[in-house]
């Protein structure tokens, strides 16, 4: 089954979410393609509510029943949307694993730390509950758990956030899987450990030769730890290209206002943060047009009639705008601001 | 290791400790609400059991030439109206209770909670048809219920134990579902699904150990719940049947005669008491060793 080398390890195309919310239905994700080769990382990036995490939810198949998925999604090949939850359960933590936000709540209190590293064993494995344990030390002492053997039969409530959140790593990495979502992994830490939890998994992905998407609002997180990253914004893909490209010429004005909103060091005192005018659009009334439209500085006419298509701005960068010419052009300015 | 430990929480603490014992036990006998739940639940479980083997006199035995008697030497609590002895009523009205309030409280966990967690895991369908039966359950009359129940089977214990326990399963539904659900939205859950773990799984391991602490401190109040459903129901002629003593009956027989002897009333509803607040200390107890944050070592 398993690809040859030209086939992406995981390819999406067209993906489409629409979740049902107390306002309606909502088109949460629209038209979102990507494709993942083997031990490549991808970033995505966007502010709360564009639909990054739920795009993950829908590689892990953990949508709630109600949401509809259309387009595709394919691991090697094999189409994975209309998968059965129990087909879909033999992937879920073999072969596509996730790491998420809060290690705080993502861990069960009522379980031993090594019992429930060695779940994903157990539950995907033929190995006995000594081998699992034994593999579940290992994995511990690999994440860095200090102590691992001794603390195994520990309960969550007593590590640290960034010890919990070393064992969820460990957890989501037990089956050695070949993709790894890691769904804003840190913003839950102390910044001092944030370093520290980003090169582990940095780490563990070049390690193993796996795949990872990392989800981030942090664009410091997302410039320094993916290959190809990807910019949403109400639901779409407004930017997608290698990391050091988008950075360096960031095509989408939206880019560039996330990159203005950063604070940065050396900035003289009093200076303010600057602001993207305006709020995210709920997704249950999405303008028709681009979404980006009602906040944009260089908007027109044509802007609000359809979403903008993707203009390829050089090889491998996409930016989903009608004025690339203008906003690529600021967006030297941008940089430089 | 452990049959000497449970030997010795009838005696308490203070004689458990030259033992050392480990782990869950020796935190239990440190619990103090625990030990005394338990002292007094043991109690009831060994008036029960001694009521077996012996009584001071035969609780079926009436002596109507010495009803009423006031506490003596021969009769250490008096004796009823119909001239029976108090203690040994007393001793074998304990069997009932506690038959009744396991064997109810028994129905109303395995139904309840399985549905409950059921109606939590699956949604949709499955869901609205366990809570509009338990809707259905729970509109009808308790009591009109017993009395159709009997009319069908007729009156007895097994009749007024069903009933019973019947109508603990949508409390407990209800109490399960609530529960699960909120555990259900919980980031472990997720996390247990994303390791590929199924519905079943899930309950089973992640939901039902996180609903226990909840579902042990309501089957304490359930139990007692139905202890004084017992009582009304044998105040109607439903329940447990003369001449066997229950202490549901023993207090209703004692309300005609409220101003003329009130301790007869006294001493069933201090049984109850003692059997109801026991069960509600052991199960808080319970709850906390139960619950690995609170199972602080030292």
């Amino acid at each position: 089954m398993s690809g040859s080398i030209n086939t992406p390890l995981i390819e999406v195309r067209d993906l489409g979410i629409r979740l049902n919310t107390s306002r309606g239905p909502a088109q949460a994700v629209r038209g979102v393609s990507f494709s993942l080769k083997r031990g490549e990382t991808l970033g995505l990036v966007g502010e709360s509510g564009c639909g990054k995490s739920v795009t993950a939810l829908a590689l892990m198949g953990l949508l709630p029943d109600s949401a509809v998925v259309s387009g595709s999604i394919r691991l090697d090949g094999s189409e994975l949307v209309g998968l059965s939850d129990a087909n879909y359960g033999k992937l879920r933590g073999n072969r596509i694993s996730m790491i998420f936000q809060e290690p705080m709540t993502a861990l069960n209190p009522m379980h031993t730390i090594g019992r429930q590293v060695a779940e994903p064993l157990r539950r995907h494995t033929n190995c006995s509950a000594a081998e699992a344990r034994k593999e579940a030390i290992a994995l511990l002492d690999r994440v860095g758990l200090p102590d691992a053997a001794k603390r195994v039969d520990a309960y969550p409530h007593q590590f640290s956030g960034g010890q919990r959140q070393r064992v969820t790593i460990a957890m989501a990495l037990a089956c050695q899987p070949d993709v790894l979502i890691a769904d804003e992994p840190t913003t839950a830490l102390d910044v001092t450990i944030q370093g520290q939890i980003l090169d582990l998994i940095a780490g563990l992905v070049a390690e193993r030769g796996m795949s990872m998407i990392l989800i981030s609002h942090d664009l410091g997180v997302i410039a320094e730890n993916v290959q190809r990253m990807m910019v949403m914004y109400g639901g779409t893909v407004v930017e997608s290209g290698a990391t050091n490209a988008v950075f360096t010429r960031m095509g989408h004005p939206y880019t560039q206002g996330l990159f203005r909103a950063r604070p940065r060091l050396g900035a003289r005192k009093g200076t303010r943060l600057q602001t993207i005018a305006g709020t995210v659009p709920e997704l249950a009334d999405l303008p028709s047009g681009c979404t980006f439209a009602d906040r944009c500085a260089i908007v027109e006419d044509r802007c609000r009639m359809a979403l903008p298509a993707v203009v390829d701005v050089s090889a491998g960068h996409g930016v989903r705008c009608v004025r690339t010419d203008v906003s690529m052009a600021e967006a030297v300015g941008a940089v430089g601001a | 290791m452990s049959t000497p430990m449970s030997a010795s929480i009838e005696v308490g603490a203070a004689t458990a400790r030259p033992q050392a014992p480990t782990g869950f036990w020796r935190r239990a006998l440190r619990h103090r609400s625990f030990v005394i739940g338990g002292t007094l639940s043991l109690m009831v479980l060994g008036a029960a059991l001694l009521s077996l083997v012996w009584t001071p006199w035969s609780a079926y035995e009436i002596d109507v030439a010495s009803k009423l008697r006031p506490p003596s030497a021969a009769h250490w609590l008096g004796t009823d109206v119909l001239g029976r002895d108090i203690v040994s009523l007393l001793l074998v009205g304990a069997r009932s209770t506690i038959m009744v309030g396991i064997i109810a409280v028994g129905i109303g966990i395995t139904f309840g909670v399985s549905l409950g967690l059921l109606a939590a895991a699956r949604k949709g369908w499955t869901e609205e048809i366990i809570m509009r039966m338990s809707d259905f359950t729970f509109a009808f009359p308790a009591v009109l219920s017993a009395i159709m129940l009997a009319a069908v089977a007729g009156p007895g214990m097994v009749t007024s134990i069903t009933a019973i326990g019947i109508f603990q399963i949508p409390t407990l539904v209800r109490l399960t579902r609530g529960s699960a659900n909120a555990i259900w939205a919980r980031e472990f859950v997720l996390a247990a699904r994303a390791s590929g773990k199924g519905g079943f799984r899930i309950t089973i391991e992640h939901v039902l150990p996180n609903v226990l602490p909840i579902l042990i401190v309501q089957a304490t109040i359930q139990f007692a719940l139905a202890i004084l459903a017992e009582a009304a129901l044998s105040y109607l002629g439903l329940g447990t049947q003369p001449p066997q003593p229950s202490w549901g009956r023993m207090l209703n027989d004692a309300q005609t005669l409220l101003f003329q002897s009130p301790m007869l009333a006294v001493y069933p509803g201090a049984a109850i008491a003692i059997a109801v607040l026991g069960l509600n200390l052991l199960g808080d107890g319970l709850r906390d060793l139960l619950d690995p944050r609170l199972a602080r070592e030292r």
